[in-house]
Protein backbone atom coordinates (compact mmCIF):
# COMPACT_ATOMS: atom_id res chain seq x y z
CA UNK A 1 0.00 0.00 0.00
CA UNK A 2 1.47 3.26 -1.18
CA UNK A 3 0.99 6.70 1.14
CA UNK A 4 0.33 9.68 -1.08
CA UNK A 5 0.41 12.96 0.94
CA UNK A 6 -0.44 15.79 -1.02
CA UNK A 7 -0.79 19.39 1.42
CA UNK A 8 -0.38 22.97 1.36
CA UNK A 9 -0.77 24.71 4.55
CA UNK A 10 -0.05 28.77 5.03
CA UNK A 11 0.90 29.42 8.63
CA UNK A 12 2.11 33.12 10.12
CA UNK A 13 5.57 33.70 8.28
CA UNK A 14 5.87 29.86 7.08
CA UNK A 15 4.47 28.04 4.04
CA UNK A 16 3.89 24.31 3.70
CA UNK A 17 3.94 22.76 0.67
CA UNK A 18 4.63 19.05 0.44
CA UNK A 19 4.11 16.03 -2.07
CA UNK A 20 5.58 12.79 -1.41
CA UNK A 21 4.70 9.16 -1.88
CA UNK A 22 5.52 6.72 0.90
CA UNK A 23 6.16 3.15 -0.11
CA UNK A 24 5.83 0.12 2.34
CA UNK A 25 8.70 -0.04 5.00
CA UNK A 26 10.12 2.96 6.87
CA UNK A 27 9.92 6.02 5.02
CA UNK A 28 11.42 8.80 7.20
CA UNK A 29 10.63 12.27 6.86
CA UNK A 30 14.16 14.22 7.16
CA UNK A 31 14.86 17.65 7.99
CA UNK A 32 16.00 20.10 10.83
CA UNK A 33 13.85 21.09 13.63
CA UNK A 34 11.46 23.40 12.53
CA UNK A 35 10.82 22.52 8.44
CA UNK A 36 7.50 21.56 9.10
CA UNK A 37 8.00 17.24 10.04
CA UNK A 38 6.01 17.44 12.32
CA UNK A 39 3.05 19.79 10.68
CA UNK A 40 3.16 17.13 7.87
CA UNK A 41 2.12 14.31 10.01
CA UNK A 42 -0.50 16.15 12.07
CA UNK A 43 -2.26 16.47 8.77
CA UNK A 44 -2.02 12.55 8.29
CA UNK A 45 -3.11 11.83 11.57
CA UNK A 46 -5.85 14.70 11.30
CA UNK A 47 -4.68 17.06 14.04
CA UNK A 48 -4.62 19.55 11.61
CA UNK A 49 -6.11 20.88 8.83
CA UNK A 50 -4.47 22.06 5.90
CA UNK A 51 -5.45 24.83 3.51
CA UNK A 52 -5.58 22.52 0.70
CA UNK A 53 -4.40 18.63 0.36
CA UNK A 54 -5.05 15.18 -0.97
CA UNK A 55 -4.18 12.22 1.40
CA UNK A 56 -4.46 9.04 1.08
CA UNK A 57 -2.85 5.21 1.71
CA UNK A 58 -3.84 3.18 -1.74
CA UNK A 59 -7.84 3.88 -2.14
CA UNK A 60 -8.19 4.69 1.37
CA UNK A 61 -9.04 8.40 1.34
CA UNK A 62 -8.25 10.22 4.48
CA UNK A 63 -8.22 13.69 3.20
CA UNK A 64 -9.49 15.55 -0.02
CA UNK A 65 -9.89 19.33 -0.19
CA UNK A 66 -11.12 19.43 -3.33
CA UNK A 67 -14.44 17.26 -2.31
CA UNK A 68 -14.55 18.88 1.05
CA UNK A 69 -13.63 15.16 2.13
CA UNK A 70 -11.77 15.44 5.85
CA UNK A 71 -12.32 12.47 8.20
CA UNK A 72 -11.79 13.09 11.61
CA UNK A 73 -9.05 12.00 13.65
CA UNK A 74 -10.77 8.52 15.17
CA UNK A 75 -12.05 7.70 12.02
CA UNK A 76 -8.37 7.70 10.32
CA UNK A 77 -7.16 4.04 11.69
CA UNK A 78 -3.86 5.35 12.77
CA UNK A 79 -1.45 4.37 15.01
CA UNK A 80 0.36 7.45 16.19
CA UNK A 81 3.54 6.62 18.43
CA UNK A 82 4.48 10.53 19.68
CA UNK A 83 7.54 12.22 20.54
CA UNK A 84 6.83 12.14 25.02
CA UNK A 85 4.92 8.66 24.67
CA UNK A 86 1.44 10.54 25.54
CA UNK A 87 0.69 7.47 27.83
CA UNK A 88 -2.70 7.61 29.65
CA UNK A 89 -1.45 8.35 33.22
CA UNK A 90 -4.68 7.03 34.70
CA UNK A 91 -4.80 3.53 33.50
CA UNK A 92 -2.82 1.00 33.94
CA UNK A 93 0.06 -0.10 30.65
CA UNK A 94 -2.08 -3.08 30.54
CA UNK A 95 -5.09 -0.78 30.16
CA UNK A 96 -3.18 1.80 27.74
CA UNK A 97 -2.14 -1.55 25.20
CA UNK A 98 -5.93 -1.86 25.02
CA UNK A 99 -7.12 1.11 24.39
CA UNK A 100 -6.82 1.35 20.64
CA UNK A 101 -8.14 -2.15 20.30
CA UNK A 102 -11.25 -1.35 22.27
CA UNK A 103 -12.10 0.85 19.71
CA UNK A 104 -10.94 -0.37 16.55
CA UNK A 105 -13.63 -1.87 14.42
CA UNK A 106 -14.61 -5.42 15.38
CA UNK A 107 -13.17 -7.09 11.92
CA UNK A 108 -10.31 -4.84 11.47
CA UNK A 109 -6.93 -7.28 11.11
CA UNK A 110 -5.82 -7.16 15.12
CA UNK A 111 -2.00 -7.38 16.19
CA UNK A 112 -1.96 -10.47 18.93
CA UNK A 113 -1.37 -8.71 22.05
CA UNK A 114 0.43 -11.48 23.26
CA UNK A 115 2.86 -11.40 20.69
CA UNK A 116 3.60 -7.51 20.92
CA UNK A 117 4.27 -7.53 24.39
CA UNK A 118 6.82 -9.91 23.67
CA UNK A 119 8.37 -8.12 20.70
CA UNK A 120 8.24 -4.99 23.07
CA UNK A 121 9.60 -6.44 26.36
CA UNK A 122 6.74 -5.09 28.01
CA UNK A 123 5.25 -8.43 29.68
CA UNK A 124 6.90 -7.23 33.34
CA UNK A 125 5.58 -3.89 33.51
CA UNK A 126 1.53 -4.61 32.46
CA UNK A 127 0.22 -3.81 36.11
CA UNK A 128 2.47 -0.40 36.12
CA UNK A 129 0.85 2.85 35.97
CA UNK A 130 2.76 4.94 33.48
CA UNK A 131 4.58 7.16 36.50
CA UNK A 132 6.22 4.13 37.61
CA UNK A 133 8.09 3.59 34.01
CA UNK A 134 11.61 4.84 32.92
CA UNK A 135 11.94 6.89 30.16
CA UNK A 136 12.61 4.10 27.21
CA UNK A 137 10.03 1.81 29.38
CA UNK A 138 7.01 4.40 28.67
CA UNK A 139 8.17 4.75 24.71
CA UNK A 140 7.99 0.84 24.79
CA UNK A 141 4.38 0.84 25.26
CA UNK A 142 3.55 3.79 23.71
CA UNK A 143 4.94 1.79 20.52
CA UNK A 144 3.00 -1.16 21.84
CA UNK A 145 -0.10 1.28 21.89
CA UNK A 146 0.18 2.82 18.45
CA UNK A 147 0.53 -0.65 17.04
CA UNK A 148 -2.53 -2.53 19.01
CA UNK A 149 -4.86 -0.11 17.76
CA UNK A 150 -5.35 -2.30 14.48
CA UNK A 151 -3.68 0.55 12.48
CA UNK A 152 -3.79 0.64 8.56
CA UNK A 153 -0.36 3.33 9.26
CA UNK A 154 1.86 4.61 11.69
CA UNK A 155 2.75 7.48 12.22
CA UNK A 156 5.61 8.29 14.80
CA UNK A 157 6.72 11.97 15.75
CA UNK A 158 10.68 11.34 16.62
CA UNK A 159 9.63 8.85 18.99
CA UNK A 160 13.67 8.73 20.51
CA UNK A 161 14.52 12.16 20.52
CA UNK A 162 13.37 12.52 24.22
CA UNK A 163 15.77 10.01 25.22
CA UNK A 164 19.27 9.33 26.63
CA UNK A 165 21.20 7.38 23.95
CA UNK A 166 21.76 4.65 26.17
CA UNK A 167 17.47 4.24 26.20
CA UNK A 168 17.72 4.96 22.52
CA UNK A 169 20.15 1.47 22.19
CA UNK A 170 17.26 0.37 23.79
CA UNK A 171 14.41 0.96 21.55
CA UNK A 172 16.12 0.93 18.22
CA UNK A 173 16.21 -2.82 17.71
CA UNK A 174 12.49 -2.79 18.74
CA UNK A 175 11.80 -0.05 15.73
CA UNK A 176 13.94 -2.46 13.64
CA UNK A 177 12.18 -5.82 14.73
CA UNK A 178 8.72 -3.46 14.02
CA UNK A 179 9.42 -2.47 10.39
CA UNK A 180 10.36 -6.30 9.43
CA UNK A 181 7.64 -7.89 11.43
CA UNK A 182 4.81 -5.75 11.24
CA UNK A 183 3.27 -5.04 7.50
CA UNK A 184 2.20 -1.54 7.54
CA UNK A 185 3.89 1.17 5.99
CA UNK A 186 5.47 3.69 8.71
CA UNK A 187 5.97 7.61 8.58
CA UNK A 188 8.74 8.76 10.89
CA UNK A 189 9.78 12.36 11.54
CA UNK A 190 13.39 12.54 12.51
CA UNK A 191 16.43 15.07 12.46
CA UNK A 192 19.01 12.68 13.26
CA UNK A 193 21.10 11.16 10.69
CA UNK A 194 22.26 8.04 12.54
CA UNK A 195 18.51 6.93 13.13
CA UNK A 196 17.81 7.74 9.31
CA UNK A 197 20.50 5.08 8.53
CA UNK A 198 19.20 2.66 10.70
CA UNK A 199 15.27 2.73 10.31
CA UNK A 200 14.80 4.08 6.62
CA UNK A 201 14.19 2.18 3.72
CA UNK A 202 12.85 5.21 1.95
CA UNK A 203 13.34 9.20 2.69
CA UNK A 204 11.85 12.31 2.49
CA UNK A 205 14.04 15.06 3.03
CA UNK A 206 12.08 18.28 3.82
CA UNK A 207 13.50 22.28 4.07
CA UNK A 208 11.49 24.72 5.02
CA UNK A 209 8.25 23.25 4.48
CA UNK A 210 9.10 21.96 0.80
CA UNK A 211 10.30 18.38 -0.23
CA UNK A 212 13.74 18.46 -2.06
CA UNK A 213 14.23 15.12 -2.19
CA UNK A 214 12.63 11.95 -2.10
CA UNK A 215 13.71 7.98 -2.87
CA UNK A 216 15.86 5.25 -1.18
CA UNK A 217 17.44 6.43 2.02
CA UNK A 218 21.51 5.55 0.14
CA UNK A 219 20.29 7.84 -2.64
CA UNK A 220 19.01 10.55 -0.67
CA UNK A 221 21.71 10.73 1.70
CA UNK A 222 24.69 10.21 0.00
CA UNK A 223 23.39 13.45 -2.36
CA UNK A 224 25.74 16.30 -1.31
CA UNK A 225 23.04 18.62 -2.72
CA UNK A 226 20.52 17.84 -0.14
CA UNK A 227 22.29 17.18 3.21
CA UNK A 228 18.95 17.80 4.87
CA UNK A 229 20.39 17.54 8.20
CA UNK A 230 23.12 20.31 7.57
CA UNK A 231 27.03 19.39 6.23
CA UNK A 232 28.05 18.54 10.22
CA UNK A 233 25.45 15.50 10.51
CA UNK A 234 26.24 14.47 6.62
CA UNK A 235 26.49 10.51 6.10
CA UNK A 236 26.25 7.78 3.49
CA UNK A 237 25.34 4.36 3.57
CA UNK A 238 26.66 1.60 1.46
CA UNK A 239 25.43 -1.92 1.85
CA UNK A 240 28.39 -4.98 2.48
CA UNK A 241 28.09 -8.41 3.45
CA UNK A 242 29.80 -10.22 6.39
CA UNK A 243 32.99 -12.08 4.81
CA UNK A 244 34.48 -13.67 7.80
CA UNK A 245 35.33 -13.15 11.50
CA UNK A 246 39.20 -13.19 12.10
CA UNK A 247 41.35 -14.15 14.70
CA UNK A 248 41.99 -10.73 16.13
CA UNK A 249 39.43 -9.39 16.92
CA UNK A 250 38.03 -7.87 13.23
CA UNK A 251 35.48 -8.64 10.86
CA UNK A 252 35.76 -8.82 7.54
CA UNK A 253 33.04 -7.29 4.96
CA UNK A 254 32.55 -7.18 1.29
CA UNK A 255 31.21 -4.20 -0.83
CA UNK A 256 31.15 -4.95 -4.60
CA UNK A 257 34.34 -6.33 -4.24
CA UNK A 258 35.99 -3.91 -1.86
CA UNK A 259 37.57 -5.20 1.40
CA UNK A 260 36.34 -3.74 4.69
CA UNK A 261 37.68 -4.54 8.06
CA UNK A 262 35.45 -3.56 11.06
CA UNK A 263 35.55 -4.09 14.89
CA UNK A 264 34.10 -7.93 15.72
CA UNK A 265 30.63 -7.77 14.63
CA UNK A 266 28.45 -10.71 16.03
CA UNK A 267 26.49 -11.39 12.65
CA UNK A 268 27.02 -14.49 10.99
CA UNK A 269 28.62 -14.18 7.45
CA UNK A 270 26.87 -13.76 5.03
CA UNK A 271 24.48 -11.66 6.69
CA UNK A 272 23.69 -8.36 4.56
CA UNK A 273 24.84 -5.15 6.72
CA UNK A 274 23.87 -1.27 5.90
CA UNK A 275 27.02 0.68 6.96
CA UNK A 276 26.64 4.48 7.50
CA UNK A 277 29.98 6.17 6.81
CA UNK A 278 29.59 9.93 8.39
CA UNK A 279 31.12 12.25 6.10
CA UNK A 280 33.77 13.59 8.90
CA UNK A 281 34.71 10.47 9.29
CA UNK A 282 36.61 10.36 5.99
CA UNK A 283 39.93 11.49 5.01
CA UNK A 284 40.87 12.17 0.96
CA UNK A 285 43.73 11.43 -0.47
CA UNK A 286 45.01 12.10 -4.27
CA UNK A 287 47.57 8.79 -3.58
CA UNK A 288 46.77 5.61 -2.84
CA UNK A 289 48.42 6.25 1.03
CA UNK A 290 50.87 4.26 2.73
CA UNK A 291 52.04 3.79 5.76
CA UNK A 292 48.69 4.54 7.07
CA UNK A 293 47.14 2.97 10.25
CA UNK A 294 43.37 3.59 8.63
CA UNK A 295 42.80 -0.08 7.07
CA UNK A 296 39.38 1.08 5.23
CA UNK A 297 40.63 2.71 2.30
CA UNK A 298 38.37 2.74 -0.82
CA UNK A 299 39.58 4.12 -4.32
CA UNK A 300 36.86 6.31 -6.41
CA UNK A 301 35.96 9.35 -8.58
CA UNK A 302 35.01 12.63 -7.25
CA UNK A 303 31.36 13.11 -8.75
CA UNK A 304 30.69 16.32 -6.95
CA UNK A 305 31.61 18.98 -4.74
CA UNK A 306 29.20 21.18 -2.55
CA UNK A 307 30.63 24.25 -0.63
CA UNK A 308 28.72 25.41 2.25
CA UNK A 309 28.73 27.79 4.55
CA UNK A 310 31.82 28.35 6.35
CA UNK A 311 35.63 26.82 5.71
CA UNK A 312 33.88 23.32 4.80
CA UNK A 313 33.37 21.53 1.88
CA UNK A 314 31.45 18.27 0.87
CA UNK A 315 32.63 16.17 -1.18
CA UNK A 316 30.69 12.97 -2.80
CA UNK A 317 32.79 10.44 -4.11
CA UNK A 318 31.95 7.10 -6.16
CA UNK A 319 33.89 4.12 -5.30
CA UNK A 320 32.73 0.42 -6.27
CA UNK A 321 31.10 -0.01 -2.95
CA UNK A 322 29.10 2.82 -3.47
CA UNK A 323 28.66 6.76 -2.87
CA UNK A 324 30.84 8.00 -0.17
CA UNK A 325 30.24 11.48 1.09
CA UNK A 326 33.66 13.34 2.81
CA UNK A 327 33.81 16.38 4.70
CA UNK A 328 36.79 18.51 4.38
CA UNK A 329 37.92 21.76 4.28
CA UNK A 330 37.19 24.34 0.91
CA UNK A 331 41.36 24.63 1.39
CA UNK A 332 42.47 21.47 1.26
CA UNK A 333 39.83 20.61 -1.30
CA UNK A 334 41.78 23.32 -3.51
CA UNK A 335 45.25 22.01 -2.78
CA UNK A 336 44.31 18.80 -3.40
CA UNK A 337 42.77 19.97 -6.93
CA UNK A 338 39.66 18.33 -6.45
CA UNK A 339 37.17 18.36 -9.35
CA UNK A 340 34.88 16.18 -10.25
CA UNK A 341 36.50 13.06 -12.44
CA UNK A 342 39.44 13.42 -10.14
CA UNK A 343 40.44 9.84 -8.61
CA UNK A 344 41.00 10.02 -4.66
CA UNK A 345 41.00 7.03 -1.75
CA UNK A 346 39.01 7.75 0.91
CA UNK A 347 40.33 6.88 3.79
CA UNK A 348 37.19 5.79 6.72
CA UNK A 349 38.20 6.27 10.28
CA UNK A 350 35.06 4.75 11.62
CA UNK A 351 31.78 2.91 10.47
CA UNK A 352 28.79 2.68 12.01
CA UNK A 353 26.19 -0.62 11.58
CA UNK A 354 22.90 -1.51 10.68
CA UNK A 355 21.13 -4.54 9.92
CA UNK A 356 20.68 -3.93 5.60
CA UNK A 357 17.32 -5.96 5.33
CA UNK A 358 15.15 -2.65 5.50
CA UNK A 359 11.77 -3.10 4.97
CA UNK A 360 9.94 -3.72 1.59
CA UNK A 361 12.37 -1.19 -0.53
CA UNK A 362 15.31 -2.85 0.17
CA UNK A 363 14.39 -5.24 -2.72
CA UNK A 364 13.55 -1.90 -5.17
CA UNK B 1 -28.61 10.14 68.85
CA UNK B 2 -31.84 11.19 68.13
CA UNK B 3 -32.79 12.15 71.76
CA UNK B 4 -30.16 14.80 71.77
CA UNK B 5 -32.01 16.37 69.29
CA UNK B 6 -35.36 18.16 69.38
CA UNK B 7 -37.98 16.75 66.81
CA UNK B 8 -38.28 20.25 65.61
CA UNK B 9 -34.33 20.31 65.27
CA UNK B 10 -33.85 17.11 63.86
CA UNK B 11 -36.51 17.88 61.19
CA UNK B 12 -34.17 20.69 60.10
CA UNK B 13 -31.48 18.36 59.85
CA UNK B 14 -32.76 15.88 57.65
CA UNK B 15 -34.27 18.71 55.68
CA UNK B 16 -30.90 20.26 55.49
CA UNK B 17 -28.87 17.14 53.96
CA UNK B 18 -31.99 15.98 51.57
CA UNK B 19 -31.90 19.56 49.89
CA UNK B 20 -28.12 19.65 49.49
CA UNK B 21 -27.94 16.24 48.51
CA UNK B 22 -30.35 17.18 45.19
CA UNK B 23 -29.13 20.48 44.79
CA UNK B 24 -25.49 19.26 44.57
CA UNK B 25 -26.76 16.07 42.53
CA UNK B 26 -28.94 18.04 40.17
CA UNK B 27 -26.55 20.63 39.53
CA UNK B 28 -22.99 18.19 38.90
CA UNK B 29 -24.08 17.25 35.59
CA UNK B 30 -24.67 20.73 34.28
CA UNK B 31 -21.75 22.11 36.81
CA UNK B 32 -19.22 19.79 34.32
CA UNK B 33 -20.80 20.71 31.32
CA UNK B 34 -20.09 24.58 32.31
CA UNK B 35 -16.98 24.08 33.22
CA UNK B 36 -16.01 22.21 30.42
CA UNK B 37 -17.19 24.58 27.82
CA UNK B 38 -15.86 27.79 29.70
CA UNK B 39 -12.50 25.80 29.77
CA UNK B 40 -12.38 24.12 25.93
CA UNK B 41 -14.54 25.83 23.69
CA UNK B 42 -14.28 29.36 22.46
CA UNK B 43 -17.50 31.05 21.69
CA UNK B 44 -19.52 34.38 21.45
CA UNK B 45 -20.16 35.33 24.91
CA UNK B 46 -18.26 33.32 27.18
CA UNK B 47 -17.41 35.81 29.49
CA UNK B 48 -21.12 37.17 29.83
CA UNK B 49 -21.85 33.01 30.45
CA UNK B 50 -18.53 33.20 32.98
CA UNK B 51 -19.88 36.42 34.67
CA UNK B 52 -23.61 35.02 35.24
CA UNK B 53 -22.11 31.74 36.54
CA UNK B 54 -20.32 33.85 38.85
CA UNK B 55 -22.95 36.12 39.86
CA UNK B 56 -24.37 34.45 42.88
CA UNK B 57 -21.07 34.56 44.37
CA UNK B 58 -21.08 38.59 44.17
CA UNK B 59 -24.88 39.65 44.80
CA UNK B 60 -26.24 39.95 48.14
CA UNK B 61 -27.94 36.43 48.20
CA UNK B 62 -31.01 38.35 49.13
CA UNK B 63 -30.66 39.59 45.65
CA UNK B 64 -30.62 35.91 44.17
CA UNK B 65 -32.94 34.72 46.11
CA UNK B 66 -35.56 37.98 44.80
CA UNK B 67 -34.53 37.38 41.48
CA UNK B 68 -35.65 33.51 41.83
CA UNK B 69 -38.93 34.49 43.38
CA UNK B 70 -39.41 36.70 40.07
CA UNK B 71 -38.82 34.30 37.76
CA UNK B 72 -39.65 30.96 39.64
CA UNK B 73 -42.64 32.27 41.78
CA UNK B 74 -45.89 30.48 40.55
CA UNK B 75 -46.61 34.17 38.94
CA UNK B 76 -43.25 34.17 37.57
CA UNK B 77 -42.22 33.54 33.63
CA UNK B 78 -40.54 30.59 34.30
CA UNK B 79 -42.77 29.41 37.49
CA UNK B 80 -45.90 29.90 36.01
CA UNK B 81 -44.73 27.54 32.97
CA UNK B 82 -43.11 25.11 34.92
CA UNK B 83 -46.64 25.05 37.19
CA UNK B 84 -48.62 23.61 34.48
CA UNK B 85 -46.29 20.78 34.39
CA UNK B 86 -47.00 20.42 37.70
CA UNK B 87 -43.42 21.32 38.64
CA UNK B 88 -43.42 24.43 42.00
CA UNK B 89 -40.52 25.66 43.39
CA UNK B 90 -42.30 28.30 45.80
CA UNK B 91 -42.45 27.46 49.02
CA UNK B 92 -41.49 24.10 48.67
CA UNK B 93 -38.04 22.44 49.42
CA UNK B 94 -37.68 21.87 46.09
CA UNK B 95 -37.21 25.33 45.77
CA UNK B 96 -34.54 25.28 48.80
CA UNK B 97 -32.90 22.92 46.77
CA UNK B 98 -33.31 25.55 43.41
CA UNK B 99 -31.66 28.66 45.59
CA UNK B 100 -28.77 26.18 47.34
CA UNK B 101 -27.69 25.01 43.86
CA UNK B 102 -27.84 28.00 42.52
CA UNK B 103 -25.74 29.72 45.08
CA UNK B 104 -23.44 26.78 45.35
CA UNK B 105 -22.83 26.43 41.21
CA UNK B 106 -19.63 28.94 40.80
CA UNK B 107 -17.58 26.87 43.55
CA UNK B 108 -18.52 23.54 41.65
CA UNK B 109 -17.36 24.99 38.39
CA UNK B 110 -14.22 26.72 39.59
CA UNK B 111 -13.06 23.67 40.92
CA UNK B 112 -13.84 21.65 37.86
CA UNK B 113 -13.05 23.58 35.34
CA UNK B 114 -9.25 24.39 36.78
CA UNK B 115 -8.89 20.57 37.10
CA UNK B 116 -10.35 20.04 33.34
CA UNK B 117 -7.87 23.12 32.29
CA UNK B 118 -5.41 20.92 33.70
CA UNK B 119 -5.89 18.17 31.32
CA UNK B 120 -3.17 17.97 28.66
CA UNK B 121 -5.01 18.60 25.35
CA UNK B 122 -2.00 16.31 24.18
CA UNK B 123 -3.42 13.27 25.63
CA UNK B 124 -7.02 13.86 24.35
CA UNK B 125 -5.05 13.82 20.84
CA UNK B 126 -3.59 10.64 21.76
CA UNK B 127 -7.16 9.57 22.41
CA UNK B 128 -8.36 10.47 19.37
CA UNK B 129 -5.67 8.90 17.28
CA UNK B 130 -6.11 5.54 19.10
CA UNK B 131 -9.96 6.11 17.62
CA UNK B 132 -12.06 7.40 20.84
CA UNK B 133 -14.79 9.39 19.52
CA UNK B 134 -15.12 12.73 20.84
CA UNK B 135 -17.81 11.70 23.52
CA UNK B 136 -15.75 8.54 24.28
CA UNK B 137 -12.26 10.79 24.32
CA UNK B 138 -14.47 12.83 27.44
CA UNK B 139 -15.42 9.77 29.04
CA UNK B 140 -12.42 8.02 29.41
CA UNK B 141 -9.45 10.58 29.29
CA UNK B 142 -10.75 14.08 30.20
CA UNK B 143 -13.30 13.00 32.99
CA UNK B 144 -11.24 10.38 34.82
CA UNK B 145 -7.93 13.02 34.90
CA UNK B 146 -10.42 16.12 36.05
CA UNK B 147 -11.73 13.71 38.79
CA UNK B 148 -9.89 14.98 42.07
CA UNK B 149 -11.10 18.64 41.19
CA UNK B 150 -14.76 16.89 40.51
CA UNK B 151 -14.66 15.74 43.98
CA UNK B 152 -13.54 19.13 45.54
CA UNK B 153 -16.18 20.59 43.46
CA UNK B 154 -18.86 18.18 44.23
CA UNK B 155 -17.82 18.53 48.27
CA UNK B 156 -17.36 21.90 48.38
CA UNK B 157 -20.67 22.55 46.30
CA UNK B 158 -22.67 19.92 49.32
CA UNK B 159 -21.05 22.12 52.11
CA UNK B 160 -21.94 26.00 50.54
CA UNK B 161 -25.35 24.13 50.04
CA UNK B 162 -25.59 22.96 53.56
CA UNK B 163 -24.94 26.68 54.61
CA UNK B 164 -27.16 28.53 52.21
CA UNK B 165 -29.54 31.22 53.79
CA UNK B 166 -30.06 34.28 52.24
CA UNK B 167 -31.32 33.46 48.60
CA UNK B 168 -33.65 30.51 50.27
CA UNK B 169 -35.44 32.51 53.25
CA UNK B 170 -35.79 35.24 50.45
CA UNK B 171 -37.07 32.84 47.84
CA UNK B 172 -39.14 29.96 49.97
CA UNK B 173 -38.94 31.69 53.20
CA UNK B 174 -38.96 29.61 56.65
CA UNK B 175 -41.40 26.80 56.92
CA UNK B 176 -40.78 24.44 59.45
CA UNK B 177 -40.52 20.86 57.67
CA UNK B 178 -40.43 22.34 54.10
CA UNK B 179 -38.24 24.71 53.55
CA UNK B 180 -36.21 25.39 57.51
CA UNK B 181 -33.09 23.99 56.94
CA UNK B 182 -30.21 24.48 59.86
CA UNK B 183 -29.27 27.99 59.11
CA UNK B 184 -33.18 29.07 58.61
CA UNK B 185 -33.82 26.50 61.87
CA UNK B 186 -31.24 28.92 63.73
CA UNK B 187 -32.28 32.34 62.81
CA UNK B 188 -35.87 31.06 64.05
CA UNK B 189 -34.52 29.83 67.06
CA UNK B 190 -32.77 32.74 68.26
CA UNK B 191 -35.68 35.07 67.40
CA UNK B 192 -37.60 33.27 70.20
CA UNK B 193 -36.75 33.35 74.25
CA UNK B 194 -34.71 30.58 75.28
CA UNK B 195 -34.07 29.22 71.77
CA UNK B 196 -30.53 29.38 72.30
CA UNK B 197 -30.48 25.89 73.35
CA UNK B 198 -31.96 24.46 69.84
CA UNK B 199 -29.65 27.01 67.77
CA UNK B 200 -26.18 26.33 70.06
CA UNK B 201 -26.92 22.38 69.27
CA UNK B 202 -27.41 22.96 65.29
CA UNK B 203 -24.55 25.12 65.04
CA UNK B 204 -22.44 22.02 66.17
CA UNK B 205 -24.27 19.99 63.88
CA UNK B 206 -23.42 23.08 61.35
CA UNK B 207 -19.91 23.13 62.06
CA UNK B 208 -19.80 18.91 62.18
CA UNK B 209 -20.46 18.53 58.87
CA UNK B 210 -18.78 21.82 57.16
CA UNK B 211 -15.54 20.05 58.93
CA UNK B 212 -16.40 16.33 58.13
CA UNK B 213 -17.44 17.64 54.30
CA UNK B 214 -14.01 19.52 54.11
CA UNK B 215 -11.69 16.46 55.72
CA UNK B 216 -13.48 13.87 53.21
CA UNK B 217 -12.90 16.27 49.98
CA UNK B 218 -9.16 16.48 50.92
CA UNK B 219 -8.88 12.79 51.54
CA UNK B 220 -10.63 11.79 48.36
CA UNK B 221 -9.00 14.31 46.01
CA UNK B 222 -5.77 13.19 47.29
CA UNK B 223 -6.24 9.29 46.58
CA UNK B 224 -7.78 9.88 43.19
CA UNK B 225 -4.55 11.88 42.51
CA UNK B 226 -2.76 9.31 43.54
CA UNK B 227 -4.62 7.01 41.20
CA UNK B 228 -4.61 9.33 37.91
CA UNK B 229 -0.82 10.43 39.04
CA UNK B 230 -0.17 6.90 38.57
CA UNK B 231 2.06 5.15 40.26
Amino acid sequence: MMLEVSLKHRFAGFDLDAQFRAPPGVTVLFGRSGSGKTTIINAVAGLLSPDQGRIAAGDWVLLDTKSGLQLRPHRRRIGYIFQEGRLFPHLSVRQNLGYGAWFAPKDAPREDMGRIVDLLGLGALLDRRPGALSGGEKQRVAIGRALLSAPKLILADEPLAALDEARKAEILPYLERLRDEVNIPILYVSHAASEVARLASSVVAIEAGRVVAQGPAAEVLGDPAILPAGAREAGALITARVVRHHDDGLSELEANGIALFLPRLANVPGTQLRLRIAAHDVILSRNRPEGLSALNILPGLVQDIRAGAGPGAIVAIDTAAGRVLARVTRRSALALGLAPGVGVHAIVKSVSVAPADVGGAAAS
Amino acid sequence: MTDWLGPAEWQAVALSLRVSLWATLFSLPFGIFVAYALARWSFPGKQIVNGLVHLPLILPPVVTGYLLLLSFGTRGPIGSFLADWGIVFAFRWSGAALAAAIMAFPLMVRAIRLSIEAVDPKLEQAAATLGAAPAWVFLTVTLPMALPGIVTGTILAFAKAMGEFGATITFVSNIPGETRTIPSAIYAFLQVPGGEGAALRLVIVAVVVAMAALLLSEIFARRVAARVGGQ
